[in-house]
């Protein structure tokens, strides 16, 4: 019910406050005040504004270039049944029904996400869902950080780069200090003087992503892992491609303690800045410290199998600013989708799109690096993502393929400068032998063109 | 309610029982009361120094999670393990096998400004 201010409330209010009026209280001081119309368009009618936007809309042409993004942001095939189901007005809501008396249904389909994350991850539990997969990344060294009370986070230095920027500002307010591992000359992330720096048990916890932003697989040996364990420190697993989990080995079987990632791979179409979804998965001991909300199954007074929110306690709405955690607020409705998708796919049809990507990226892999002057930068093993040195700066290369219809993928050197030369590639269930023939044709221009244009610098800078 | 005389109480509701330089703790009978039903103690890290008042836990119950502040400071010697299988000891003996932690005490003047069995009766009833 909305219970607005009496005349009276009103009155003492401006009363405490001394203003004598509401009028007065909100009143733009004469000098500032503007006299003349605001110059804006006139209003158009709802045809007009139709048609105008119509136009707006066809100047992004994204859909008919071929792509190789990726980075972070997965171009999957979403079956047409998510569109249909997910878009149903009993979903469609701006606030998430939690009421366990009138939503059974949306409780359930949360439950089950939680147990899908678990399966993938391997570990004991799983969250409602975070905005994506540098909130999770970021909420779960604060898991860390308050399990131990320690004040150094170690994360890979082959970690998503906006991944690593959220924990940044995450940790900018509270006294913790970042520092990274290196990474190798296979792409991978050194970890030989991770003994000697965890001995001191300072660090909180390490963070390792794998497939890592270069594509590579990316786990921790057992070594690394035993050091984590000796030393107290929590190891944490991200994933940005939340589809790898099919067909790599669950984190919890490489010592992640806490996994976090991103799972818009699961039917959740690229946009232009999202939304995306984020998980966290943990091990028992972490129970009472993972953020936001938690579904659990119990049974209702007549016995019967019922859903209901669980270890409210810890959250913010009554702990406060002691919570786990203050943002309560998770993609509900993107992990219902997941959800759709993981349901639809089964666990075969998962693990078939997972070797198609494998498939797809090798064959992408090995096509390009028989084109004269592009090599793989890396030997190690990958998922869907490759690195390829162009041998002269990447951008105005990717800027050529653009100008023939291809995204050919990310500027290395945006992130590491030091791989200014490099391209990061994708290579999905959707790329097709054809789409990988247009690339190569592509690009053989693109690096004619711009070997004559370095060649013409050099003879000018001579 | 029950208020041990043999105990010194906190206003924050932790009684403190010094024998020697050893201190053992707990939250109060009204405390377990208000709280409702005990479900987790995170206890303090047995070796660590804790400092008077400061929060070293939480105690949780199916309704809130209350920070555990120690009315005394000293080192952690011992917590009790008893309360990981079944948190519910503090409800059922709050000054008994519901104990938290013990602490060996940093000075002998510690429980100054705690409060007798009386007088925390009268904060209880206010």
């Amino acid at each position: 019910m909305y219970t607005p201010h009496t005349e009276k409330d009103v009155k003492e209010m401006l009363a405490a406050i001394g203003v004598p009026s509401l009028e007065r209280l909100v009143e733009v001081p004469e000098p500032v005040r503007l006299r003349e119309r605001l110059d804006i368009v006139p209003a158009l009618s709802e045809a007009g504004i139709v048609s105008r936007f119509e136009h707006f809309a066809k100047k992004n042409t994204g859909a008919s270039y071929v792509s190789f993004l990726g980075a972070g942001a997965y171009r999957h095939y979403v079956p047409p049944a998510i569109g249909a189901l997910a878009m149903r007005g009993e979903f469609l809501t701006a606030y998430t029904p939690y009421q366990a008396e009138v939503s059974q249904g949306y409780l359930q389909a949360i439950y089950e996400w939680q147990t899908y994350i678990c399966l993938l991850t391997g570990l004991d539990i799983a969250n409602a869902s975070v905005y994506d997969g540098a909130t999770a990344l970021a909420e779960a060294a604060i898991m860390a950080l308050n399990a131990n009370g320690r004040k150094r986070v170690l994360v890979s230095h082959a970690i998503h780069p906006m991944y690593r920027s959220v924990l940044k500002t995450y940790c900018d307010g509270l006294d913790i200090s970042i520092e990274e591992l290196p990474i190798t000359d296979e792409g991978v992330t050194d970890f030989n003087e991770l003994r000697e720096r965890l001995q001191s048990k300072q660090y909180a916890c390490l963070a390792v992503q794998s497939p890592n932003f270069f594509g590579n697989i990316d786990t921790p040996d057992d070594t690394a892992a035993r050091v984590c364990r000796e030393t107290g420190t929590v190891l944490i697993g991200v994933v940005a491609e939340a589809l790898s989990l099919a067909a790599l080995t669950p984190p919890a079987q490489w010592g992640a303690e806490i996994v976090a990632g991103e799972a818009q791979s699961f039917g959740v179409p690229v946009a232009y800045g999202g939304p995306y979804v984020g998980f966290i998965a943990a091990n028992k001991d972490h129970l009472r410290r993972i953020p936001g909300r938690l579904v659990g199954k119990t049974v209702d007074v007549h016995g019967n199998e019922a859903f209901v929110l669980t270890l409210q306690a810890r959250e913010q709405h009554i702990r406060r600013e002691r919570a786990t955690s203050n943002i309560c607020t998770n993609q509900a409705h993107c992990a219902l989708i997941a959800t759709m998708y993981l349901e639809l796919l089964g666990k075969t049809g998962l693990h078939d799109v997972a070797s198609a990507n494998l498939e797809r990226s090798r064959q992408l892999a090995t096509r390009v690096s028989s084109l004269k002057g592009c090599s793989l930068e890396f030997a190690a093993p990958f998922f869907n993502e490759i690195v390829v040195n162009v041998h002269r700066p990447a951008s105005p290369v990717l800027a050529q393929l653009q100008q023939r219809g291809v995204l050919g993928g990310v500027d290395l050197g945006r992130y590491y400068p030091e791989y200014s030369d490099c391209i990061l590639m994708a290579a999905t269930e959707l790329t097709t032998s054809r789409d990988i023939e247009v690339l190569c044709s592509a690009l053989e221009d693109a690096l004619r063109v711009t070997s004559v244009e370095k060649a013409e610098n050099d003879t000018v800078s001579v | 309610m029950a208020q041990p005389a043999d105990v010194r109480y906190s206003k924050e509701h932790e009684w403190v029982k010094v024998d020697g330089d050893t201190a053992t703790i707990g939250i109060t009978d009204y405390a377990q009361n208000s709280l409702g039903d005990i479900v987790y103690v995170e206890l303090p890290k047995v070796g660590s120094q804790v400092e008077k008042s400061a929060s070293v836990g939480v105690v949780e119950s199916v309704k809130a999670v209350s920070d555990l502040f120690t009315p005394v400071g000293g080192q952690v010697i011992e917590v009790n393990a008893e309360l990981d299988g079944d948190p519910a000891l503090v409800n059922r003996e709050p000054f008994g096998s519901g104990w938290m932690f013990k602490l060996k005490l940093n000075g002998t003047d510690q429980t100054d400004g705690l409060l007798s069995a009386d007088e925390y009766a009268e904060l209880t009833q206010e």
